[in-house]
């Protein structure tokens, strides 16, 4: 426990001081860089890490992608111009516009238009500038993307599409700048949904969601664009996906999240442990395929499971992680799982904070679930 | 990059900029009406540009009004600019939060769409609605309310700056996703159609949803089906950033029906606007569908976090404003046909800058809404949906 404790200092050592009024601040651990960031470290003396948002890691993930392949393309509305996150900053100046370039506002043809050019081979970046504004693309995802390497029987794939998108709440969004659809995509085999929840986090994984044989769903916390600030290495590194990252060892009870949550949920582990209870935090950062191995052996560590997510509680991503450790742990549960999730009505506009899963909401649910 | 796309843009701007020079090209006969009492004299004033049609014959460019009407589409534009300038400092003050689409500039396509128009007929709209709801009827009350998300607003102040509706005059709304209410449009007009009340449905889009396949989708349905549809493209010349040329391999919106016959109207001339939507209406109560491309300027930024200036030049702007603005060239008609005073028109500019204010102290003195309203109006009432505490045990209400 108190080596545990020690580690979940170090880990989060590196918090930056709280912007006021700002809720969200978050940081990455240094222990999970890939095989190839240390052959590369070991190659070549690498510039000091620079203190980067995470709009600016993103950014840099983008440069060192279109660099590093010339048979990668960036695109989507107003990316030529930066985007309106600014995430796309500088590329066009770099690269050209023929391999970044603003398109029409057409969410279903950017979309098909990446699938048709990845299936050429190349690494096609498309960005949809809300979450939001996925769903009219939805049907080439779903219907498109997914399944174009089962029912071809592997003669052809789209595996370079990677889309990029913001998603999640801001403060202040509405109805449609606000919404969390991971849960509609890990229903659909054939995709990856990756989310990070860091600055450093993002650079490795979006790297290799570009780089990854199957197209992918990359969606972004834009709460976390500005507000989020870390070391981030200089130089190419990538994160694995579908490996899950215990950011916080602890005992009594297992927290699962992904991108901006994870802030929110840390702040719960933080006063839960005040109270005396030891929290195992994990961040799943690949719902599909997810890591389900990192987060059964902690909930057999702990007997317990809580999961949050901003989106909807009901058919959540949270449901199937709920089933699969029900199903894999039963015996060992020592409470129901426990999802703090947002509430199942569209996201408001001015009760936003009605409809959170906040900080007091989890930690609520920590204590009821310790306490069951 | 930026800079050598700003020179282009100028370069390409020229076109925005087409003098108010036909302000004054009316009927001379009718040059000195007999004086501002007599509020029904026909006055006939030439439209500023002809039309451009594709597919049909343009109406004429000789509109009629009244001394009456023109000074009623001053009040109506001048309120709603001051409306919009009024939200901006509402938005920087931190009042309004969320998105906010300002519409000053675009002020005479709701107008003129209106005075052509009866609130039985059907108008659906994109997010810049704020002045397309003052038009159908709504009140600045309602307005500034549904802004701050309080009682008082026209969503009862669950839907906010995107999300206005006035049902019982056709107004359908503040709608979100760009493009997604085109072919709603359809529907309604299908339901019009059906109900045989002779009544149209306007549905509005921008330059930017043009390209989205919804917008070819309602087309090629309406026309199948001769839905009494009007579809207007408010050609502000920008989707967001992006100039018009930039998105469209053809800009000229009103031919991109093919089949669907179409009209190019100077939407800063609320008269063409009244004209042309006359026009549009009687056509598609008997032939079916037309497009109505309006040519018209957002003064403001895309939303409140664009300044607006990054992608156009600020001499763009202010060349509209002083060449073309709807509020101007209605000031010059109506002071050029004696019908008011400068100082008379200052005052009503006045009293609008008053009554603006006072919507706006009382629309902060409305509440917000109740929580409950959180789980209010996703299903019927009474259908019994479900929330839950934290741990899914300590709250447990049955919903209204
Ligand atoms: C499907 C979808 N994609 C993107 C957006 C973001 N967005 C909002 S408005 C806008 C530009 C629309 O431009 P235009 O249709 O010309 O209308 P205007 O804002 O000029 O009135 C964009 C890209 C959105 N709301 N919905
Ligand atoms: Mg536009």
């Amino acid at each position: 426990m108190a080596s545990s404790m020690s580690v979940s200092r170090r880990r989060f050592g590196r918090l930056l001081a709280r912007i006021s009024g700002s809720r969200r601040q978050f940081s990455s651990t240094t222990s999970s860089i890939s095989i190839d960031d240390q052959q590369q470290q070991q190659a070549q003396p690498q510039p000091q890490p620079r203190s980067l948002n995470l709009y600016s890691a993103i950014n840099q993930a983008l440069h060192i992608a279109l660099d590093s392949d010339p048979r990668a393309y960036v695109f989507g509305e107003d990316v030529g111009f930066g985007g309106v996150f600014r995430c796309t900053t500088g590329l066009a100046d770099r690269f050209g516009k023929s391999r970044v370039f603003n398109t029409p506002l057409c969410e279903q043809g950017i979309v098909g238009f990446g699938i048709g050019l990845a299936a050429m081979g190349n690494r096609a970046i498309a960005e949809i500038q809300f979450a939001d504004y996925i769903y009219p693309a939805f049907d080439q995802i779903v219907n498109e993307a997914a399944k174009f390497r089962y029912r071809s029987g592997n003669q052809f794939n789209c595996g370079g599409l990677t889309i990029r998108a913001p998603y999640g709440a801001v403060g202040h969004g509405g109805h449609y700048h606000s919404q969390s659809p991971e849960a509609f995509f890990c229903h659909v085999p054939g995709i990856k949904v990756v989310i990070p929840r860091s600055p450093r986090q993002a650079k490795g994984l979006l790297l290799s969601c570009i780089r990854d044989p199957n197209p992918v769903v990359f969606f972004e916390p834009k709460w976390l664009y500005r507000l989020s600030v870390e070391e981030v290495p200089e130089h190419d590194y990538m994160l694995p996906l579908s490996e899950a990252e215990v950011i916080r060892e602890g005992n009594d009870i297992t927290l699962v999240g992904w991108g901006a949550q994870l802030s929110i949920m840390e702040q719960a582990c933080i006063d839960a442990e005040k109270d005396g209870i030891s929290c195992e935090l994990i961040d799943l950062r690949t719902l599909i395929p997810w890591d389900k191995e990192t987060v059964e052996a902690s909930v057999r560590k702990t007997g317990r499971l809580l999961i949050s997510h901003e989106a909807p509680v009901t058919g959540g991503f949270g449901a199937e992680i709920s089933a699969s450790i029900v199903e894999r742990c039963f015996l060992r549960l020592e409470a129901p799982v426990s999802r703090v999730c947002g509430l199942d009505t569209p996201f408001p506009l001015v009760f936003e904070p009605f409809y959170m899963p906040t900080k007091n909401k989890i930690l609520d649910a920590i204590k009821a679930t310790v306490n069951y | 990059m930026a800079l050598s796309h700003i020179a282009s843009s100028s370069s390409r701007s020229k076109n925005l900029l087409k003098p108010i020079a036909a302000v004054l090209s009316c009927t001379p006969s009718l040059r000195r009406p007999i004086s501002t009492s007599s509020d029904s004299t026909t006055l006939t004033i030439e439209t500023s540009v002809p039309f451009t049609a594709h597919n049909c014959e343009a109406p004429s460019r000789s509109v009629e009004t009244t001394p009456k009407e023109l000074l009623s589409f001053f009040h109506d534009m001048a309120l709603m600019r001051r409306m919009e300038i009024a939200a901006d400092s509402l938005y920087k003050a931190k009042l309004i939060r969320g998105f906010c689409h300002l519409y000053d500039g675009q002020e005479a396509v709701a107008v003129g769409m209106e005075a052509a128009i009866t609130k039985k007929d059907s108008i659906i709209t994109a997010y810049r609605d704020h002045c397309t709801f003052i038009g159908r009827g709504g009140t600045l009350l309602e307005v500034f309310s549904e802004l701050m998300g309080r009682q008082d607003g026209c969503s009862r102040g669950k839907g906010g700056s995107m999300h206005f509706y006035k049902k019982e005059s056709g107004f359908y709304g503040g709608h979100g996703i760009v493009g997604a209410q085109i072919p709603l449009g359809c529907g309604l007009a299908f339901a019009q159609k059906y109900k045989k009340d002779e009544t149209v449905t306007f549905a509005l889009y921008g330059d930017g949803a043009a390209n989205q396949g919804q917008l070819f989708e309602a087309l090629n349905i309406a026309a199948l089906w001769d839905l009494p549809a009007i579809l207007v493209c408010e050609n502000n010349h920008y989707g967001m950033g992006t100039a018009e040329w930039r998105a469209a391999k053809s800009p000229a919106y009103y031919k991109r029906g093919d089949y669907v016959p179409g009209l190019k109207v100077d939407g800063m001339d609320v008269l063409a606007v009244k004209q042309v939507c006359k026009f549009a209406k009687e056509h598609a109560l008997k032939n079916g569908p037309l497009i109505l491309e309006m040519d018209t300027y957002r003064y403001h930024g895309h939303s409140m976090s664009d300044p607006g200036s990054t992608y156009r030049t600020r001499d763009e702007i202010s060349g509209v404003r002083q060449e073309r603005d709807p509020i101007e060239r209605v000031r010059k008609l109506i002071l050029a046909h004696d019908l008011a005073t400068e100082k008379e028109l200052k005052d009503t500019e006045k009293e609008l800058r008053k009554e603006v204010d006072e919507a706006i102290a009382k629309a902060k003195e409305s509440p917000m809404p109740d929580p409950s309203e959180l789980f209010t109006n996703i299903y019927v009432k009474g259908l019994g949906a479900e929330s839950f505490g934290a741990d899914r045990k300590e709250v447990r209400v049955v919903l209204p």
